[in-house]
């Protein structure tokens, strides 16, 4: 009867012993894990934070004050284009909308949009970055406002060039077309807003 | 501009000292080697605000304060 009594309780001690192995295991290697000494990284959760704060002073230090003001209120800046009245472009081309006033939509990491104001037709998306291939920071991506003004310096700066060096594409490939629309409505609303709080000098009239 | 950092002071000094001028120009040279594009934030006659694309140190106005160099354009 003990010999008996004795083999089940050795029979019931092996079965536990394989319910509970694992979960001691587990809770062993949880605890190791738990004061396992991890080499310290230099990642800092507030870099992005700051780099993007200090761009976005560089950023108004530079752009107009218009184009600040639309860049804090609205996200992107309209950049007006220097090559409509380029006569040789136009003689080239039968298109009637050569020569007409464009303006391109520029965006934090994402394609400029050109347009034409007056009908606001959707012209071409050009694909640019700007990556530092030294990613000295562990990534290649500027800050949102460095994007931007990147983009700004070097479409006010040297548009063909740029435009040369994008990947031009159909409005729509990137940039939804409705959201395009949407912000250009949003931009008109923004200017006649701001127009109508501007003080207008007696007999003068605001341009574009 | 650095990415991850933002705005990156790499070398301040007066074009009119010959020896901050010359450490100015080598820093413009070793930035356009490393492949970054230059330009300076400038007024145009009309009032408005654009960049000047700078290619040689030559190119840089003297009365200039501040250039900007920043990654080289690359098609996305």
């Amino acid at each position: 009867m003990l010999l008996a009594s004795i083999a089940i309780g050795v029979v019931i001690v092996a079965l536990l012993w394989d319910l509970v192995l694992p979960s001691l295991k587990e809770a062993f290697e949880r605890h190791r894990a738990r004061r396992a000494l991890i080499p310290g990284s230099a990642y800092d959760p507030g870099r992005e934070r700051r780099a993007e704060a200090r761009a976005r002073q560089l950023l108004q230090s530079c752009v107009n004050d218009e184009e600040w003001s639309m860049y804090r209120d609205l996200g992107f800046i309209r950049v007006w284009g220097g090559m409509a009245r380029v006569p040789r472009r136009a003689r080239i081309s039968d298109d009637p909308r050569a020569g007409a006033p464009y303006a391109y939509l520029v965006y934090p990491h994402k394609p400029i949009v050109a347009y034409l104001p007056q009908t606001r037709e959707l012209l071409n998306e050009y694909c640019v970055e700007f990556p530092d291939e030294t990613r000295p920071y562990g990534s290649s991506r500027l800050p949102d406002s460095d994007d931007v003004l990147a983009k700004w310096m070097a479409l006010t700066g040297d548009e063909q060039h740029l435009i040369a060096t994008a990947n031009m594409h159909l409005p729509g490939r990137q940039v939804d077309p409705k959201q395009v629309r949407r912000d250009l409505w949003r931009l008109s609303q923004w200017e006649r807003e701001r127009l109508r709080r501007t003080p207008r000098s007696p007999g003068g009239v605001a341009t574009p | 501009m650095k990415p991850g950092h933002g705005e990156v002071l790499i070398a301040e000094g007066d074009v009119e000292v010959a020896e901050e001028e010359e450490l100015l120009v080598q820093e413009f040279r070793r930035q356009l080697e490393e492949g970054m594009w230059a330009a300076v934030p400038e007024r145009s006659t009309a009032g408005r605000r654009e960049a000047r694309m700078v290619r040689a140190f030559e190119d840089v106005p003297r009365d200039a304060e501040r250039v900007i160099f920043f990654p080289r354009a690359a098609g996305g």
